[in-house]
């Protein structure tokens, strides 16, 4: 990923900014500009997602990313927030213990690094409430 | 004009460490060790956790506390040795995780172990002159000893995060005054592009933490006309049991009045985040009215004292954001192994 396109979305993974629809009272996550149900007549307004959520599915990777060796395995969940919108985060806790309905709450952590010499890359994850 | 913390919030990584495993991998006797250093286990961070996370994990407990509007916020410093980046700040990563930018200033702190109190004294000016209405001042660390090294036993991970303002309604701790004393000396240091600082073994005692916290701490109490029975709490920088122990009894600070504060033995020694843990943890059991005295130590050196009076606040505040008592609670232990791996000891390619 390039530095100005993790830029760009920043303030959405530093603090869980997304959009609500006030026509339909849907809300997204990861943000969307356009409500996909009511198109053209969709009102979109920026929201702050409280946090909470809980683990719709997950799955434990054993063969990290390249990156990612050192926290082989680990968790990486689709969790749902409490108004709705369902992504894709890494769950912070053992395999082990993580399981379908935690209930979970965010964290800020390090979401990877662009080598020695890149740029930090900073987000949200997820550990168990 | 009177200027105090309004709010304050602390962040300790999950996992520790015994020194009893780390002294088995060295061949060095756990029972000597934890005794003379008086550290039982220490904190170590996630493997995705560093000076920065753990930073926006303390300001944002801070904020939480005293449900305070980050736009309000003026200032953020972060006071750290184990900064991310060489060049590029902590605070403004902080500051945007909090919400309190763009209409802000930030900057990074570096002073050894006392970076985040002489974030402190940063803020202190700043809201008392009316520049910004609250300041957040931050001590965070993810400090680091090289394998086998004695600073091994003891460095560890936390941060706190002060807010620094000048209503007294709102504060939970007026800050009555503050004192520092520094000179130039070599006990401790780490050059650019190094992993582990260098430091001047026994050096480190006499000259450099005894000399610069009685320094700071005898220069306040002569200015403020106190004495140590005045308070009701005392917290002294804390890189091991000993020295705060020692230096305590040196001042004429009994064991229980720096009890509350002493966190270091069952967390180690977070740096920059050292001092400022111990007073988090002596708020989080005072009461109205108690008077709790403090002096942070950084190498290189210096010596920040402060002396804090409890208003009512602290009752109501308290239990909104974790308390250190809470932090330190149900770790995970982890044994060498895991350690190197999680502080990235172990290279792999
Ligand atoms: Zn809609």
């Amino acid at each position: 990923m390039s530095v100005a396109r993790f830029w760009r979305n920043q303030i959405h993974r530093y603090n869980l900014v997304g959009t609500h629809c006030k026509t339909c009272d849907s809300y997204y996550y990861p943000p969307r500009n356009v409500c996909p149900k009511c198109r053209r007549d969709g009102e979109i307004e920026s929201h702050k997602f409280s946090g909470p959520g809980e683990i719709v599915t997950y799955t434990v990777i054993h063969t990290a990313a390249e990156g990612f060796e050192h926290q082989a395995p680990y968790v990486l969940g689709i969790v749902q927030l409490d108004e709705g919108p369902r992504f894709t985060s890494q769950i912070v806790c053992k395999p082990e213990d993580v399981h379908i309905g935690m209930k979970v709450k965010p964290v800020f952590r390090k979401l990877g690094e662009g080598g020695d010499r890149g740029m930090i890359y900073y987000g949200t994850k997820y550990i168990p409430a | 004009m009177s200027v105090g913390i309004v709010s304050y919030g602390a962040y300790i990584p999950k996992y520790r460490i015994k020194v009893e495993d780390i002294a088995r991998v060295w061949g060095d006797d756990a029972d000597i060790l934890s005794a003379g250093l008086m550290v039982n286990e220490k904190s170590v961070p996630d493997m995705d956790e560093d000076t920065a996370t753990i930073a926006v994990e303390a300001a944002r407990s801070a904020v939480a506390r005293n449900n305070i509007d980050p736009k309000r916020i003026g200032a953020v410093y972060t006071g750290s040795e184990s900064h991310p980046y060489a060049v590029k700040p902590t605070s403004t990563i902080v500051a945007e995780a909090i919400e309190a930018t763009p209409a802000m200033t930030a900057a990074d702190f570096e002073f050894a172990c006392k970076a985040g109190t002489a974030a402190i004294q940063a803020c202190m000016g700043l809201v008392s002159s009316g520049m910004v209405d609250l300041g957040m001042a931050i001590g965070a660390d993810v400090s680091q000893g090289a394998p086998g090294d004695a600073l091994e036993y003891t460095a560890a991970a936390g941060g706190v995060a002060c807010i620094i303002g000048s209503k007294e309604s709102e504060m939970v701790a007026v800050i009555e005054d503050t004192y520092s004393f520094t000179t130039d000396i070599p006990d401790f240091w780490r050059r650019e592009g190094m992993a582990y600082p260098e430091h001047g073994g026994r050096f480190t005692g006499e000259p450099g933490y005894f000399k610069h916290v009685s320094g700071a701490a005898n220069g306040l109490m002569e200015k403020m006309g106190t004495s140590p029975s005045d308070y009701d709490n005392a917290v002294f920088h804390q890189p091991n049991g000993k020295f705060p122990s020692r230096v305590a009894k040196m001042l004429g600070f009994s064991k229980e009045q720096i009890k509350p504060g002493l966190v270091v033995p069952r967390l180690g020694n977070t740096y920059s985040g050292s001092c400022m843990m111990g007073i988090a943890a002596t708020l989080d059991q005072a009461k109205p009215g108690d008077r709790i005295f403090a002096t942070a130590f950084g190498s290189g050196a210096g010596g920040d004292a402060f002396s804090f009076r409890v208003t009512d606040k602290i009752d109501e505040v308290r239990e909104a954001a974790p308390t250190v008592e809470g932090l330190l609670a149900d770790p995970i232990y982890m044994d060498y192994a895991m350690y190197a791996k999680h502080k990235g000891k172990i290279r792999l390619t």
